[in-house]
């Protein structure tokens, strides 16, 4: 039988990870998904497993002197139905937009960066939020940001004997998130397009803005000559500022799901609805 | 082992620590409640409630099970009771596979939320995908559970009563066994090698070595095929092996069956296997339209271009009818898949005399015939035992897995099942076919048409399955349900390198309806008609004839389906106008269709006979063949056989489906339970009534009663009572049904059903005109099905046809090799429904019993092209490419501003 470990300590899981290189799993969301896909054209499933779900101390939000900790195991059903400040507003949208309720209750935010696909609905808004990501090792701890985290389609930087424990979300005081998707049905759909910001005005004017566009490139991307372009804008007018030229970094695909045109008009689009939506 | 809390009791199971906890609950603890569907979580039919919270028990390692509260349909709770319930009152189970995992989803919602609204409700139930019911009445029953009222369930069962499904309460407490349920424990597992190249040679090399490598029972290829190693429906035509012979013609065609325990035939990798592969170039992608082609490759030798059928239907001088408006378009249809929550499963066992198949299917006899040729058996040696089938839609009536089954259970004499992953189901069964359809429309200056033509091109894939049927049935239909004098239609089914097209819902008429609609459309804009005038101006009816030249005697509704929703089409005209004078991004737009579908095969024999037995012992058993595939035919044809019998529905027992037990009702498919087999019932019924009755020397109006081994005949002068124990023998009645056809000629002139149904839908669709999505808010239905003998299931067989046209209208793409899963292949979640509303219209057809004709087919075939006629009207583009994701009608838009 293929090894499947299920260890009881965080010490164990990074001795076992050090150890046996096995692959985490948290949520299997993602995991039983490609085993099956596997399976279905003959390709058994030889990949050991550690499983992280006996693992204390890496669920749920906590406070911190410099924001917060989601632990790596926290689901989007937790984050949906923690009580957070306006900053998460786009993070638990997104989580009430993953799958279904099902695997909202089962998939985690870890889980979702990991699998690093250009649409995880969840990378736009840790973009947005400027979170790191904790990744642990028996030689220790080391943070890096999101940004860098992702290396590439489905490309992450996690080292192999590393495990991400945790993700910190800095303090914004007075920033709000907002989140939109894109999606050729209702529940249950991967995303053609979506967009995150986080945003922070003062007087009714654009004090600081983290956008980033999701399932249109490779690796969901920030879009800093939008951020720079909004500052000091009226928040009633910032729906009218994105343009074309600012989408400039991103390459989205054709495929089954929408063209290259219509997800350069779409993530525009979003954009725009979603600013607009900080002004509503 | 692992040890498991699962409803309150404690297990030890051994299991592997990675299996899903839903493999773990079915295989391991024979909690089969859980239904597998896709185990990927995209269809939640595993859904278990795990601590309370709702959760794909096919994304849980089981490892990760222990400890915690495992709650599943099995569950005693009176909270669940009260959903299954309310579920059976709705309606809201068909074929019911979906059930448990909605049931427990409903559940969790319940739990955390006392009275939730229907929003939350969606919410809730989003994860868990429902192909029959089109989810409202789903909806609806939670929405009843958590209110404490379910819906009222009639107290007769008469013909007309609207009483829950009779074989309802298994499927809503976890005991109806499907077709991956039933296996014996010491059942071999079989496993098919399938073909990863479109088009391929091959050549096995040693098996015999590789399957004691890999400590198999058997490794069968098609040298292993006993009989003949073809199937295929059609009688002439059985062009399919069962397992490849040194060429593949399609990706997923079956090439070897790998026979042994589950571990051992899971453990192979099939890149393992010693078969050398030679990929060769195919017909796929956009060259299927080319097939024909001069230069193209040719699939099969008996069909010279490739050329399955051809279909012709040819009435006056089409040509030549032009007048004062005329359309011409071109659409093009994707391959849909059917999308069943069942993959395809079930087992064979050996006999002494031959072998039994117990396995999910739409046609268990059409199953003995094609099973029994490929093993070399006479038919009666072959039994087919229908399984509960979770879902059908026309992509269960071919053999699949019973052929594999029963050659590896004869060969190794052991018990065999298969289960099909929901990729090799999507992989290698049929799908509706793609097609291209140029057609034109002519009418005079008042809009009547005038003349009307298609050409039709079929992808009909790899080999023939229903191809056949699909090429001549749309040539009787393609001018809709019109009265047009000049009709010249031709069909072509190709065979290409893709996946064999087959049957599904409506066999080639929704795609062309798509068409046709389209052209309707179009000559109301040329003409300036309102597009429910026109179509109420050539509305076929009661006395019309049809471009087959049959003469509609009766039941044709057409007229009085428009009439009925003309209030609603003017309303939603008003509403449409109201909202876009204020809102310039989300339009509002109105459409409407109609259709016409002819019940039971086209210009062939299609009969149906039905044996109904009052035993001596008192019981009263109807012995019906028509397999219930969800839609409710047992139900039906059970009030359809009591009411003309004359005895309580809840005397009557049924047997199912069973070839050995049963008379062939031939197969659930074309609409024709209802209307064949339910003619077949009741005249099964009318003929055991009079031998009681003349048992009883009474007249045609004496009541009869029941009980025990007494038979009471009761009329206005006497009462005689029978002691049925005395009788020397049951008496039992049989009755055979064959609808009144008559052969097309060359020009597809005959009479080709002996009934249509007729619908008109009415579509209201929200358009983002910035980011082209579609939202359809609402479906009105005006659909005439002579007698409503359900009411209950008829509008049960609306709405889940309404969900698979809009389905086909909206996101339903297949594409061999990219989308075989329901993550990529979407079909509409409870969250994608509109509300819909239902006119029944009831022109009884004479032919039919009590007056009912076919449902299930014609409640499709309109929601599509409404749903186009829809968008038209908000956007002023005419889509006529299928499905419209929102990157066809961003790109139809921009072309028509440009």
């Amino acid at each position: 039988m293929m090894p499947y470990h299920r260890p009881r300590s965080l010490a164990d899981a990074l001795a076992l990870r050090a150890a046996t290189g096995a692959l985490p799993l948290a949520g299997g969301t993602d995991i039983h998904p490609l085993r099956t896909a596997r399976a279905a054209w003959g390709e058994p499933w030889r990949t050991p497993i550690l499983d992280l779900s006996a693992v204390p101390g890496l669920d749920g939000i906590t406070e911190t002197a410099e924001g917060w900790r989601i632990g790596a195991r926290t689901t989007w059903t937790t984050i949906a139905e923690t009580s957070l400040p306006p900053l998460f507003d786009g993070l638990r949208a997104a989580a009430r937009e993953v799958g279904g309720r099902q695997v909202q209750n089962r998939g985690t935010i870890a889980g979702n960066l990991v699998t690093a696909s250009p649409a995880g609905d969840g990378i736009p808004n840790l973009l947005a939020l400027d979170a790191s990501v904790e990744l642990s090792a028996t030689t220790g701890t080391r943070r890096m940001p999101v940004a860098d985290f992702i290396t590439g389609y489905r490309a992450t930087a996690l080292a192999p004997g590393e495990i991400v424990t945790a993700l910190h979300i800095p303090r914004d005081d007075g920033a709000r998130g907002r989140f939109v998707k894109l999606g050729a049905r209702r529940y249950l759909v991967i995303s053609i397009a979506m967009a995150a910001a986080v945003l922070r005005s003062e007087d009714g004017r654009i004090a600081q803005a983290r956008i980033a566009i999701g399932a249109c490139s490779p690796v969901a991307q920030r879009l800093p000559e939008l951020e720079a372009a909004l500052r000091d804008v009226e928040l009633a007018r910032a729906a009218t500022v994105p343009r074309a030229a600012h989408l400039a970094t991103l390459a989205p695909i054709s495929d089954i799901r929408a063209s290259t045109e219509y997800r350069q008009n779409a993530a525009l689009a979003l954009l725009r609805d979603l600013l607009a939506g900080f002004a509503a | 082992m692992i040890e498991l809390l699962v409803n309150g009791a404690r297990h030890e199971v051994a299991a592997d620590p990675f299996a899903p906890l839903s493999d773990t609950l079915r295989e391991g603890l024979g909690l089969t409640g859980t239904k597998e569907g896709c185990n990927a979580g995209d269809c939640g039919a595993c859904t278990v409630l795990m601590d309370g919270a709702q959760v794909c028990a096919c994304l849980v390692s089981t490892a990760q099970a222990e400890g915690a509260a495992i709650t599943t349909i099995e569950a005693a709770d009176p909270l669940l009771d009260a959903l299954r319930a309310a579920f059976l009152a709705r309606g809201a189970a068909q074929c019911g596979v979906c059930t448990p995992g909605m049931l427990m989803a409903a559940l969790d919602l319940l739990r955390r939320n006392v009275a939730p609204d229907r929003a939350t409700v969606e919410d809730a139930l989003g994860g868990v995908l429902c192909r029959c019911t089109g989810y409202l009445q789903i909806i609806e029953a939670v929405l009843d559970a958590a209110r404490g009222t379910p819906a009222p369930v009639p107290a007769r069962a008469s013909v007309g009563a609207a009483i829950p499904r009779l074989d309802g309460a298994a499927k809503v407490d976890g005991t109806e066994r499907y077709g991956a349920d039933t296996a014996p424990e010491d059942a071999l597992w079989l496993r098919v090698v399938r073909s990863p190249h479109a088009r391929a040679r091959f050549t096995l090399g040693d098996l015999e070595a590789a399957r004691a490598a890999h400590g198999l029972a058997a490794i069968l290829s098609a040298r292993d095929v006993p009989g003949v190693n073809a199937f295929g429906i059609m009688p002439n035509l059985k062009d399919q092996p069962v397992l490849a012979e040194g060429e593949v013609r399609f990706r997923g065609e079956a090439v070897l069956a790998l026979v042994g325990t589950r571990a051992a035939v899971e453990a192979v990798r099939h890149a393992d296997l010693p078969i050398a592969w030679e990929p060769l170039p195919g017909i796929t992608g956009t060259r299927v339209w080319q097939a024909d082609a001069d230069d193209a490759p040719q699939l099969h030798a008996h069909a010279p271009r490739n050329v399955l059928v051809r279909g012709r239907l040819a009435r006056g001088d089409a040509r030549r009818s032009g007048g004062a408006a005329g359309a011409l378009r071109v659409v093009e249809t994707s391959f849909v898949e059917h999308a069943y929550i069942e993959p395809e499963a079930g087992h064979a066992l050996p006999t002494p005399e031959g072998v039994t198949v117990i396995a999910c299917t739409q046609a268990p006899y059409m199953d003995r015939e094609e099973t029994a040729r490929v093993v070399g058996l006479p038919e009666p040696a072959v039994r087919i035992i229908p399984t509960a089938c979770g879902g059908g839609f026309g992509g269960k009536l071919d053999v699949s897995i019973q052929p594999l089954l029963a050659i590896a259970a004869r060969r190794l004499n052991r018990p065999v099942r298969v289960v099909y992953s929901r990729g090799e189901s999507m992989a290698s069964t049929t799908k509706r076919h793609p097609a291209r359809l140029t057609a034109f429309l002519n009418a005079d200056a008042e809009g009547r048409f005038t003349g009307f033509g298609m050409d039709a091109i079929f992808n009909t894939g790899a080999y023939a399955s229903w191809g056949p049927t699909v090429a001549n049935r749309v040539p009787v239909h393609a001018s809709g349900p019109y009265r047009v004098p000049n009709v010249a239609n031709q069909s072509v089914a190709l065979y290409t390198n893709d996946t064999p097209a087959g049957a599904f819902r409506g066999f080639g008429v929704p795609q062309s309806a798509i068409a046709t609609e389209c052209l309707v459309d179009d000559i109301a804009e040329e003409l300036g008609l309102d597009r429910w005038e026109i179509r109420r101006r050539n509305a076929l009816g009661k006395g019309d004839v049809t471009p087959s030249g049959q003469v509609l005697h009766a039941s044709a509704g057409l007229p009085a389906c428009l009439d009925a929703l003309k209030p609603d089409w003017e309303a939603a005209l008003a509403r449409v106008a109201a909202h876009n004078a204020t809102q310039p991004r989300e339009r509002l737009g109105a459409g409407i269709a109609c259709m016409w579908y002819g019940c039971g095969n086209t210009a062939m024999t299609n009969p149906s006979t039905m044996r109904i037995t009052l035993a001596r012992d008192g019981t009263l058993t109807l012995f019906n063949g028509a397999v219930d595939i969800g839609q409710g035919s047992t139900t039906v044809i059970g009030q359809i056989a009591a009411e003309a019998l004359g005895l309580p529905l809840a005397a009557l027992r049924q047997v199912v489906g069973d070839t050995a037990l049963t008379p062939d009702a031939g197969k659930t498919s074309a609409s024709r339970q209802t209307f064949v087999s339910g003619r077949a019932a009741a005249d099964a019924a009318k003929a055991l009534r009079a031998r009681l009755l003349a048992l009883a020397n009474a007249g045609d109006g004496a009541a009869l009663s029941l009980d025990g081994t007494r038979l009471t005949v009761r009329d206005a002068h006497t009462t005689r009572v029978t002691d049925l124990a005395a009788l020397e023998a049951d008496i039992t009645a049989e009755a055979r049904y064959d609808p009144p056809t008559v052969p097309l000629d060359a020009d597809g002139q005959g009479v080709p059903y002996a009934t249509y149904g007729f619908a008109a839908q009415v579509a209201l669709v929200r358009v983002d005109t910035v980011l082209a999505t579609v939202k359809v808010e609402e479906i009105v239905v005006a659909q005439d099905v002579g007698r409503a003998v359900n009411p209950l299931l008829v509008m049960g067989q609306i709405h889940g046809g309404v969900a698979q046209g809009l389905g086909l209208a909206l996101m339903e793409e297949f594409i061999p090799g990219r989308t075989e899963n329901l993550h990529d292949y979407l079909i509409p979640t409870a969250g994608d429904m509109p509300r819909i509303r239902i006119h029944l219209v009831e022109d009884p057809e004479p032919e039919g019993p009590f007056g009912a004709k076919g449902v299930g087919e014609p409640a499709l075939v309109p929601t599509a092209p409404a749903i186009l006629s829809a968008i038209r009207h908000a956007t002023g583009v005419c889509i006529t490419q299928v499905p419209v994701l929102p990157h066809r009608l961003h790109a139809a838009m921009k072309g028509h501003r440009a």
